[in-house]
């Protein structure tokens, strides 16, 4: 059942008590509405690894601090990665709405490989800190900075699954309603983990390596 | 067995056999008659053949009417364990002065009033408001379920998995002993180095997922699936302000979420937030838990107010005094409730423009809850006031939370804080409120909206005699509780050596019991009711003279609820209709569009406490493959494209029709 | 606003009834530019030393963010006040507020528990283990 545009009755109306007329399907029109809610609340868990991070981000603990560790190099490289996953996905949105289901797949496929590349990067950025005695347990700076890393890192990792089972999905039965309507859901997940990755760029690893 | 204690140590992580508690006898006592009990449910269940009929009509539906009924036969199954640890609280600091230890030692007693908190807060309160939200609100709106029937499922299942992880620490290990927010240092590893803080968290982790996907759930119903014609400002109170506390839980649970991963960082990996040493801050967890606590309390008592609001306006005959005020106080407190949570920590140091800014909202966020009650006494004023059960609640609550309220804006001025800090006084302060606004909230609206749920009234006698059990037993059990915090006595001791608090202590132990007797009532009044629902029946679908959608369908609903979309001209919609001469339509039906039933949720939510179980006895195997089934389970979820269907117009046909045969009275 | 602002559909066409936003070869073209040129620059600021005060760099990298957001959500994310009848942006503007009042509440709070509780500016601390 989808929302009724809601203007005020007018006078012909204004003895109707029901609509008598076919209802549209139930067809998931509240679900882009609802998938945003949703990252709203994900904005809120991110912002509590903010805090935490802004609070911690000085208590070195006499240990390592982000001038020591970051390799903004790598930082930009893995921003690129991102950037690039960002204007695939909107290229595999076009084609979507094209119809174009091979061009759509192609284009999710890139994606996925930039989004993988993206992980890869993390992960060898990670291992090398604990390599160097710069893990998790080391500070609270450094807690704060695996957990919110980690935590977006983590939501990367989803989107890939997620990205692989929709290539699956539009594989099999192509770009109907549903399967449009995620990739619309996943596009929203995508770009949101974007914008949450400038935050973690500018305040993490910029902001950190300044003094 | 000790062959090879790599091997088993593998297997059962931190389990063994002295997990279990069997040197308490209370517990082996309790677990004895769980035990027998269920066994014996079970067994009549099996007997009688109602799994199949429960699996197919119940366990697995999408219907909101059945979810929203099933979460507060939760809620009143975990009042029970909650309020049995109230009784035992309330025994042991009557009896525990001077030479007498009691009959609980501080190992056991911690552990009860943290779960007796946990239990309420997360157990009962929550489940109670979202499974009033979630029957009321799709049938006030006009809409046939809720956006995402399927996560609805889901949503009460995770809820049910938390009960069920928080009731398993009874009987497998031990609960945490840290109080129900679990503050660090000692909810961490070396505080705690026990399962009962793993306990807590799982099963708070596991139960929010639930309300945080139901919060998303009830939002995008509300904006999305109102019928036409009902604009904002015509929505019925009750939906305001489920939308508000649905707000407040989208926007607040991730905050505990996210806090409480954390202190499991602490414990699992070792990191250092809320440790001491490495520049970890214990009170940087009190900070943000707060950040998620105070839009809780709000969470809870905003539908206890929309309650109140339908109640009043519906037992007076009259429209509700101030909609749009009542529509604007609920959302400045919606906002204001994110201004306030230092309050909670005063005492923890902070200096004094923090302390005055926010005592200071504190206060103003009294100003809208004080204009709703005035405009609740002005829609009874010149009302004609019929005193049945439900607004005799509403009467017992403006008396009781508005003291509550006053003692609230005490709490709330720093330096007299300072004083009253973790006192008896706060206890009695929240009690006060949470009982005499949430609970008194929640019975009104179980007595008021259960003829629509279930198509009988409830037995007025036995509702009466709850009701004042209630009121009375509250009165004399947190009153003297009022006395020793402001003498100074502070919370969560379990032994006492001045024996001149003792009579108080007696007097707030007899007020427990008056409380249970409230309850009991309640119970007998269920009984009662079902045994004489011939002469309580209630055919019109409108038992008590209502203005809101939900009384213009029959009492129980339809599946669909409605044959036909309402169109809405008034915020009173189904006043506004009776009162222009409606007729129900009788024919011309279509087929109507519904969710499937799944069985989804329930699988997955049972994997969930497997999970869990395994996190919390470090039985990694078990977490990691109850963890990829999960995942694999709610992928394949997605592959099923097929998850409605058309209810043909002849069986609307035929249920309406036996509507008209018994509205005619055959 | 954004040329992809125009083309928001309401009903009728199936695919695009939930009124969620979509975007045109331009739009995302021109939000990529945007976006590579407002990652550079705060890269070169820090990376080049370009000012001499940290203090502005700072400002300048966390300003930069906050335009480097907004040109994430409106050519990428689509976000304007029509769609869903302006329901996403209510619930992002109130996100924001919450966001807003967690942060600074959160530093605000334990700046000032810090301060009272252990006087020392926190560069000094970096000796103590």
């Amino acid at each position: 059942m989808s929302a009724p545009t809601l203007h005020a009755a007018t006078p012909a109306e204004e003895v109707a008590f029901y609509v008598t007329e076919e209802e549209h399907a139930h067809s998931g029109a509240s679900t882009m509405l609802g998938f945003w809610i949703y990252l709203m609340s994900d904005c809120l868990i991110f912002a509590v690894l903010f805090a935490c991070y802004g609070v911690y981000g000085r208590s070195y603990a006499a240990g390592p601090s982000g001038a020591d560790l970051f390799d903004l190099p790598l930082v930009a490289l893995n921003t690129a990665m991102l950037l690039f996953s960002s204007i695939t996905y909107g290229f595999a949105m076009l084609e979507m709405e094209r119809n174009r289901k091979g061009m759509t797949l192609l284009w999710l496929a890139v994606t996925g490989l930039f989004g993988a590349a993206f992980i890869y990067f993390e992960l060898y950025e990670f291992a090398h800190l604990i390599a160097e005695g710069a893990g998790p347990q080391r500070s609270a700076f450094l807690s704060s900075f695996f957990t919110l890393v980690g935590t977006h890192g983590l939501h990367v990792t989803v989107g890939l699954v997620w990205l692989v089972t929709l290539m699956v999905q539009v594989a099999n039965r192509g770009l109907g309603e549903d399967n449009k309507r995620r990739l619309m859901c996943l596009s929203l997940f995508w770009h949101f983990l974007d914008v949450i990755w400038i935050g973690v760029f500018s305040f993490v690893y910029l902001m950190g390596v300044l003094q | 067995m000790s062959s090879n204690p790599d091997f088993w140590s593998f297997v059962f992580g931190r389990l063994s056999w002295e997990s279990f508690p069997l040197h308490e006898p209370i517990l082996v006592i309790t677990f004895i008659a769980v035990a027998l009990g269920g066994a014996a449910m079970l067994g009549a269940m099996t007997y009688f053949r109602v799994w199949p009929y429960l699996w197919r009509e119940w366990l697995t539906s999408v219907d909101h009417k059945r979810i929203g009924i099933m979460y507060i036969v939760l809620a009143l199954i975990m009042l029970l364990r909650g309020f049995a640890d109230a009784l035992m609280m309330r025994a042991q600091q009557a009896i525990a002065f001077g030479g007498s230890e009691g009959y609980l030692p501080p190992h056991h007693y911690d552990q009860i009033f943290t779960a007796h908190g946990v239990i309420m807060i997360f157990f009962v309160a929550m489940p109670l408001v979202t499974g009033l939200m979630n029957f009321v609100v799709p049938l006030q709106i006009g809409a046939r379920d809720v956006a995402f029937p399927f996560l609805n499922n889901f949503s009460f299942w995770m809820t049910v998995s938390g009960a069920v992880i928080v009731m398993m620490s009874l009987f497998v290990g031990e609960f945490a002993q840290t109080g129900w927010l679990a503050y660090p240092p000692l909810s961490g590893l070396a505080g705690s180095p026990g399962v009962g803080v793993d306990y807590y968290i799982w099963a708070l982790q596991v139960a929010g997922i639930g309300t945080l996907l139901s919060g998303v759930n009830l939002i995008a119903t509300i904006v999305k699936m109102r019928a036409p014609g009902m604009t904002m400002m015509k929505l019925p109170v009750f939906t305001w302000t489920s939308l508000c506390t649905n707000v407040l839980i989208v926007a607040s649970f991730p905050v505990l979420t996210a806090v409480l991963v954390l202190l499991s960082l602490d414990r699992y990996v070792g990191t250092n937030f809320f440790t001491n040493d490495l520049g970890g801050n214990p009170m940087m967890y009190v900070n943000l838990i707060w950040i998620w606590g105070h839009p809780e309390v709000y969470i809870l008592i905003l539908p206890a107010f929309g309650v109140f609001s339908e109640v009043v306006s519906t037992f007076c005959s009259k429209r509700l005094f101030g909609y749009t005020s009542m529509v604007y106080a609920t959302v400045v407190i919606t906002i204001l409730s994110y201004l306030v949570w230092l309050h909670h920590f005063f005492t923890m140091g902070s200096g004094a423009s923090v302390n005055s800014f926010f005592g200071i909202t504190t206060m103003i966020i009294s100003i809208p809850t004080g204009a709703k009650i005035f405009n609740w006494l002005f829609t009874m004023f010149r009302g004609r006031i019929r005193y049945e059960v439900p607004m005799l609640w509403t009467v017992g609550f403006m008396v009781t939370f508005v003291i509550g309220g006053m003692t609230g804006v005490m709490l709330a001025v720093p330096p007299a804080d300072f004083q009253l800090h973790n006192s008896l006084f706060l206890i009695a302060h929240f009690h006060n409120v949470i009982i005499g606004g949430v609970v008194f909230g929640m019975f009104a609206g179980i007595s008021y909206w259960f003829p629509k749920a279930f198509g009988f009234k409830l037995d007025p006698f036995w509702g009466k005699m709850s009701f004042w059990f209630w009121l009375i037993g509250f009165w004399v059990a947190f009153m003297p509780i009022y006395v020793l915090g402001l003498m100074g006595v502070t919370r969560r001791v379990n032994h006492f050596d001045d024996p001149s608090l003792q009579i108080w202590f007696v007097i707030a132990a007899f007020g427990a019991v008056l409380i249970a007797c409230g309850i009991a009532c309640f119970l007998i009044q269920l009984v009662v009711s079902f045994l004489r629902r011939e002469q309580l029946r209630d055919l019109t679908g409108d038992p008590w003279g209502g203005r809101t959608l939900e009384w213009s369908t029959s009492s129980p609903p339809p599946v669909y609820n409605f044959a036909f979309t309402p169109v809405i001209h008034d915020h009173d919609a189904w006043w506004d209709m009776k009162q222009r001469g409606y007729t129900r339509p009788l024919h011309g039906f279509r087929p109507i569009h519904m969710p499937k039933n799944t069985g989804t949720g329930i699988i997955l939510a049972g994997l969930s406490i497997a999970f869990a179980f395994g996190m919390i006895w470090y039985m990694w195997w078990l977490a990691a493959l109850s963890f990829a089934a999960m995942i694999v389970i709610s992928i394949g979820h997605t592959f099923n494209y097929h998850r409605d269907f058309f209810i043909p117009a002849e069986v609307v046909d035929r249920t309406e029709k036996s509507r008209t045969a018994l509205m005619a009275g055959e | 606003m954004s040329p992809d602002t125009m083309a928001q559909h309401h009903g009728h066409d199936p695919a695009h009834h939930d009124g969620a936003g979509h975007g045109t070869l331009k739009g995302y073209l021109t939000g990529f530019i945007l976006a590579v040129i407002l990652t550079a620059i705060p890269f070169w600021l820090v990376m080049g030393e370009v000012f001499a005060n940290p203090q502005v760099t700072a400002f300048a990298v966390m300003a930069l963010a906050v335009v480097q957001v907004v040109v994430h959500m409106v050519y990428f994310l689509h976000m304007n006040s029509r769609s869903e009848g302006g329901w996403t942006m209510l619930a992002l503007i109130f996100t924001l507020v919450v966001v807003a009042i967690t942060l600074s509440g959160s530093l605000w709070v334990m700046y000032h528990l810090n301060a009272n509780m252990m006087p020392m500016p926190h560069h000094d601390m970096r000796g103590i283990p």
